[in-house]
């Protein structure tokens, strides 16, 4: 049985091809632009750049992993993602069990009391004061411990662990376990789909972090990725109202990196990271986000 | 992260069984208890003090008093003098109107396009044409605004491809400095958003569309209907009670426009468009060392902002039966 298609359908088809190609095109020529800029010789960049480098060179990357302050906020960085991300969904996942139980003690206090706080804060300036009062200032747990729970991602867990199987709880207690047993070998190895899903989100979370770094720490050694791309974004930002003159001077000597090569290959040292874990991330946070937004 | 819990519906309520006796009850919940223990102590310690310590908006805060506390509750009382002085200095109406605008210009563009996205998913023949646009669109919502922001900036600059395009078509003659002149900020940070969360909001359009009964899309082509008007009387109708939730929830949020990109795009120069609620009382705070005034600006921000939840919450409540809380 074939069925012709009308004209206008055909028509159709080809609008929405055209629409998606340009929201294709719109999201990835970005990324593809600063890798060619980040990769193109610096005083041959200023013709303009668009879709290959004219004059291949790597020397904006050598130059920013000879920098010893860059190559430090990397290990930060590092550092606060692998250590905050366990922290966090260890400390997550266990407020998610306890609040996944409605017979717990003041259930509806408790949640209330958690509940608010996504709506309602003290704001920037009194944070700023808590954080100084708890010496959390230049430390580098204050890029571990304000953000350590996020209330959202509970509700995710609870979610999730509510939809659980009540029987395999309840034969493991007649067993005589706990609840820590409970949790911790009945109801995690359960639940890791969801926990992949959390801890990717902590964890690109503390991959993109720049503001507790910016604001807290005023030590250069912990500095993250970011909040030193923050300040390289900065400096261009006052570097582009220099007069046309200064800009003419500069653009005159023949160099192979520029300040805005180097931003261009810091953009895609902090960028590469996620594009490396996105495949993992694709796969799981779909369903993550159906099962908060549907099953409730 | 904001969106996915608006349709959180309230779990149905189970009655408590176990000891009546509440002693008891503490006693055989202590591994509950200790396991809720962190999140209590953090939500204290960095959510709980915080607020305790927006009483800085009431008091002329002079940190040589001692430590904060101290100086909290040593510092002179002035009631609602901070609060004044913001509405009555001439700040108040810019620091609104660019807060205002800003998020309602990125309502406006950044609300109808993750719906198009999804319809055109939806409708478009490919699998891996649909599979390769549907993940490279998610890609800039996982990245930092401080590379969303590295990126904008290049893009705008002098050299970069949108100048160069608009020379082509010989829109204009000269490269214009987008981000040094003020009337351009609030639509770049519109379309910024939009480019960063459209694809990932799309997410939620295209789980409501694909629980359409398909044999509604038969029985119209039975009937003859073409396909966009498959889309307009079946999938816009079906999509209508997640738009109406999420445009109210929208609104909600109109004070909280992000601190981010206006923090990260903004400049001295065009700071009369930039500078927004969040930014300024950074600003006042931080840099300028005005700590009572920057907590009263933030707290208008957070109790208006706040306030709009709760009336949000209702309508909300009202339309779908469906709560935030």
């Amino acid at each position: 049985m074939f069925r012709k298609y009308p004209l206008s359908d055909r028509l159709f088809d080809l609008l929405l091809a055209a629409f998606l190609a340009g929201v294709f095109l719109v999201t990835f020529y970005p990324f593809w632009n600063i890798l060619v800029i980040s990769l193109n010789d610096a005083t041959d960049s200023v013709r303009g750049l668009y879709w290959w480098p004219r004059e291949f060179t790597l020397d904006s990357y050598r130059t920013i992993f000879r920098n010893g302050e860059l190559i430090n906020s990397v290990q930060v960085t590092v550092l606060r993602t692998v250590i905050g991300t366990p922290l966090s969904v260890l400390a997550i996942s266990m407020m998610a069990y306890a609040l996944s139980k409605r017979e717990l003690i003041a259930w509806k206090w408790f949640n209330l009391f958690f509940i608010f706080t996504m709506y309602f804060g003290g704001g920037l300036i009194p944070s700023y004061m808590i954080i100084k009062s708890l010496g959390l200032i230049d430390s580098f747990w204050v890029f571990i411990f304000p953000g350590l729970i996020g209330v959202f991602l509970m509700i995710l867990i609870r979610t999730y662990m509510e939809q659980l199987p009540a029987e395999l709880e309840e034969s493991a207690k007649i067993d005589g376990a706990n609840d820590w047993q409970l949790y911790a070998r009945v109801v995690m190895p359960l639940c890791v789909p969801v926990l992949a899903t959390i801890a990717l989100f902590v964890g690109i979370g503390h991959w993109n972090a720049w503001y507790d770094s910016y604001i807290y720490t005023y030590n250069p050694d912990l500095k993250t990725l970011q909040a030193v791309l923050v300040k390289i974004l900065n400096q261009f930002q006052t570097g582009a109202m220099l007069t046309e003159a200064e800009q003419l001077a500069n653009t005159n000597k023949r160099i192979p990196v520029s300040g805005e090569s180097i931003r261009m290959a810091v953009t895609m040292v902090a960028t590469i990271p996620v594009l490396l874990v996105y495949p993992f991330i694709q796969r799981y946070f779909v369903k993550g986000i159906m099962m908060g937004a549907i099953k409730g | 992260m904001e969106h996915p819990n608006i349709m959180t519906t309230k779990p149905p309520r189970t009655v408590a069984i176990g000891s009546r006796n509440w002693k008891k009850k503490l006693s055989a919940q202590r591994y509950l208890l200790a396991m809720l223990a962190p999140a209590v102590v953090w939500a204290v310690l960095f959510c709980y003090f915080p607020m305790a310590g927006l009483y800085m908006a009431f008091v002329n805060y002079q940190p040589s008093l001692g430590d904060f506390w101290t100086s909290l509750f040593r510092s002179e009382f002035v009631g609602f003098e901070w609060f004044r002085y913001f509405f009555q200095n001439g700040d108040f109406w810019i620091i609104m109107r660019n807060t205002v605008a800003s998020t309602m210009l990125t309502l406006f563009i950044s609300f109808p396009m993750p719906i198009l996205i999804a319809i055109a998913l939806h409708e478009a023949k490919g699998i891996l044409f649909k599979k390769t646009v549907q993940t490279v669109s998610y890609l800039p919502h996982f990245i930092s605004w401080v590379i969303a922001a590295n990126i904008i900036v290049t893009m705008l600059s002098s050299d970069g491809i949108v100048n160069n395009i608009l020379k082509f078509f010989g829109v204009i003659k000269e490269s214009i400095l987008f981000l040094q002149e003020g009337k351009y900020f609030w639509w770049i940070v519109a379309l910024g958003n939009t480019w960063k969360d459209m694809g990932y909001n799309a997410i939620i359009f295209l789980a409501a569309i694909s629980s359409i009964n398909l044999d509604l899309y038969e029985a119209a082509r039975v009937d003859g209907a073409g396909r966009f008007r498959q889309i307009w009387h079946i999938t816009l109708p079906h999509l209508k009670p997640t738009i109406v939730i999420l445009l109210i929830l929208a609104l909600g949020g109109v004070l909280n426009a992000g601190f981010d990109q206006h923090f990260l795009l903004g400049n001295g120069l065009n700071r009369d468009y930039s500078d927004v609620l969040s930014t300024y009382s950074f600003r006042y705070g931080l840099q300028n060392s005005m700590f009572s005034y920057a907590t009263a600006v933030g707290m208008f921000n957070s109790v208006v902002a706040f306030v709009l939840v709760v009336i949000v919450n209702q309508a909300s409540k009202k339309l779908n039966n469906q709560s935030l809380f």
